[in-house]
């Protein structure tokens, strides 16, 4: 255990970046996913076929490959997607190029299904509600941000919490496109004790299993408190 | 239906022969073959009876971890049968002393281990012995066998043609790549500077050429092999900052290895063969045959 109890500086920064990861992420994810599921169930057709394609493309393709392409593929194809304009300091955490691939490929990778969670929650409103918003002479932008969008988020609200709990545990995959998050920081130290390999894979798990629960809490918290405001 | 099954036909044939183009043009490019090294029985005669080499020797078979990522060190393409670099050039020498054909393929297995399984891999018996650019430290011999060393290297920067860069001092606070889990990672942080990691060395590579970074570092035989394959756009700069004692790891359950690999290696010291075995693998990118490292005692038993 002298291993991470030793480092609990670096311990405890790794996980930062690893909270940092999840919250940019977890935010642009659920905007954006939000957007496609809109752009899914509205009435123009291009938009419809856009997103249905977009949903498909990435939501089938492993995330590394996303990473990989926009850590290697991306900048060869437009400069600026290399992200180097990035360059934000604040304590001892450095927000650089690495930091903005591994968001841009986690937001856009989770927004998919983001987009297919919410789908589901917008399916189980009923026709009724949406005919009768437009009854009283809504646009499509106000059926959604008024009468379809917040009774879907109630009834998806636990495949959502689930869609970025997974996303907390994809942002690991960041250890290996330059970001010094929980698990590239667990691996360094495992390499400097690997004689406490058990111990060190012990401590970092539990790392997770924190963060996690402590999301769970909130999103079951959330769940009760909008049950009764159905 | 007709049309398109012969077209599906074409289409297949179409595919076969582009992938026995393609299987062409891999054989055509491997030919680093390394040296080639005999099987000694003479030697493998006169090992101790009991000991684990003699089992070893009598069972025909050894497994070996190497690196497959490392030009220069330990490498391996999809399409070579046996690994080349000088980790696998050392290995072929102890291997022939246990009277085993470093080229048949079923009598040595070479195995990939990395940095983070090169423990595990000897503790469970996965591999006899590892030479994957195995640094010696004193934590690792908690656990496991290690001896040698039979290369002494330091970190280095490589970095593009144009940059002004001189040593790792001017890198301070800036952002340097190498692989995740390191220990070079550690050394670019203790020298000021900011490590990043990637998944192997050569996409550090690829995101020096791309910019992203202004310099990658790890031991400067690795770095020298990446110069050479991209001539004219890559430079290694600055003096070692660190010192790395590469060694044989072996398990520590069969302690009677450690004195058998000493001697071995001592014998090629003196022999020219482990000089030899520089100049084909590491020696090509420009490099000079350093002297034989000093090696460590065996641990008494």
């Amino acid at each position: 255990m002298d291993a991470v109890l030793d480092n609990l500086d670096l311990y405890f920064k790794a996980f930062g970046y690893t909270v940092a990861l999840f919250l940019v992420s977890g935010v642009t994810s659920m905007i954006l996913g939000t957007l496609l599921a809109a752009f899914r169930v509205g009435p123009v057709p291009v938009l419809r076929w856009a997103t249905s394609v977009y949903v498909t493309l990435v939501r089938n393709t492993p995330l590394v490959i996303v990473f990989a392409a926009f850590s290697f593929m991306a900048p060869m194809l437009w400069g600026p997607l290399n992200f180097r304009w990035l360059s934000v300091h604040i304590g001892g955490f450095d927000f650089t190029a690495f930091f903005a691939a591994a968001v841009v490929s986690l937001s856009l990778y989770t927004s998919s299904f983001v987009c297919e969670a919410l789908r589901s929650g917008v399916n189980a409103v009923s026709v009724g509600q949406a005919e009768a918003a437009r009854a009283i002479g809504l646009p499509f932008s106000g059926v959604m941000s008024q009468v379809v969008l917040p009774q879907a988020f109630r009834a998806s609200v636990p495949p959502l919490a689930s869609v970025q709990i997974a996303l907390i545990k994809n942002t690991s995959v960041a250890a290996v496109f330059g970001v010094a998050e929980a698990t590239s920081q667990m691996r360094s130290i495992t390499n400097d004790f690997s004689s406490q390999r058990t111990e060190i894979f012990i401590a970092f798990a539990i790392g997770y299993v924190v963060i996690v629960e402590v999301f769970s809490f909130f999103a079951a918290r959330l769940e009760s408190h909008w049950r009764v405001a159905r | 239906m007709r049309f398109i099954r012969s077209k599906g036909a074409v289409a297949a044939f179409g595919l076969a022969l582009s992938l026995s183009t393609l299987a062409g043009c891999g054989d055509a490019g491997s030919d680093d073959e390394g040296r080639d090294v005999k099987a000694d029985t003479d030697a493998a005669e006169s090992l101790p009876d009991g000991s684990r080499m003699k089992e070893i020797a009598d069972a025909g078979k050894i497994k070996v971890g190497v690196k497959f990522d490392q030009p220069g060190l330990g490498f391996k393409t999809a399409t070579d049968d046996i690994p080349t670099g000088f980790d696998v050039e050392v290995a072929k020498i102890l291997v022939s002393k246990l009277g085993l054909d470093p080229s048949d393929p079923s009598q040595v297995q070479w195995e990939e281990t990395v940095s983070d399984n090169r423990e595990p891999f000897l503790q469970n018996g996965k591999v006899d012995l590892v030479l994957a650019s195995y640094s010696i430290t004193d934590d690792r011999q908690k656990v496991v066998g290690q001896t040698g060393p039979y290369m002494i290297t330091g970190q280095q920067l490589l970095v593009k043609s144009d940059a002004d860069v001189e040593s790792i001092d001017d890198l301070k606070g800036k952002e340097i790549c190498s692989v995740t889990g390191s220990t070079s990672i550690d050394r670019i942080n203790e020298q000021g500077a900011k490590g990043v990691g990637f998944d192997s060395y050569s996409e550090c590579v690829q995101k020096v050429l791309d910019g992203t970074v202004e310099a990658m570092s790890t031991d400067g035989a690795i770095l020298m092999g990446y110069a050479a394959e991209n001539e004219g756009e890559l430079k290694v700069v600055g003096d070692e900052f660190s010192e790395e004692n590469i060694g044989v790891g072996y398990s520590k359950k069969e302690p009677e290895m450690c004195q058998w690999i000493n001697d071995t290696l001592t014998e090629a010291f003196d022999d020219g063969s482990w000089a030899e075995a520089f100049e084909v693998t590491l020696g090509k990118s420009g490099s000079e045959t350093p002297d034989p490292p000093e090696l460590n005692d065996c641990p008494s038993s």
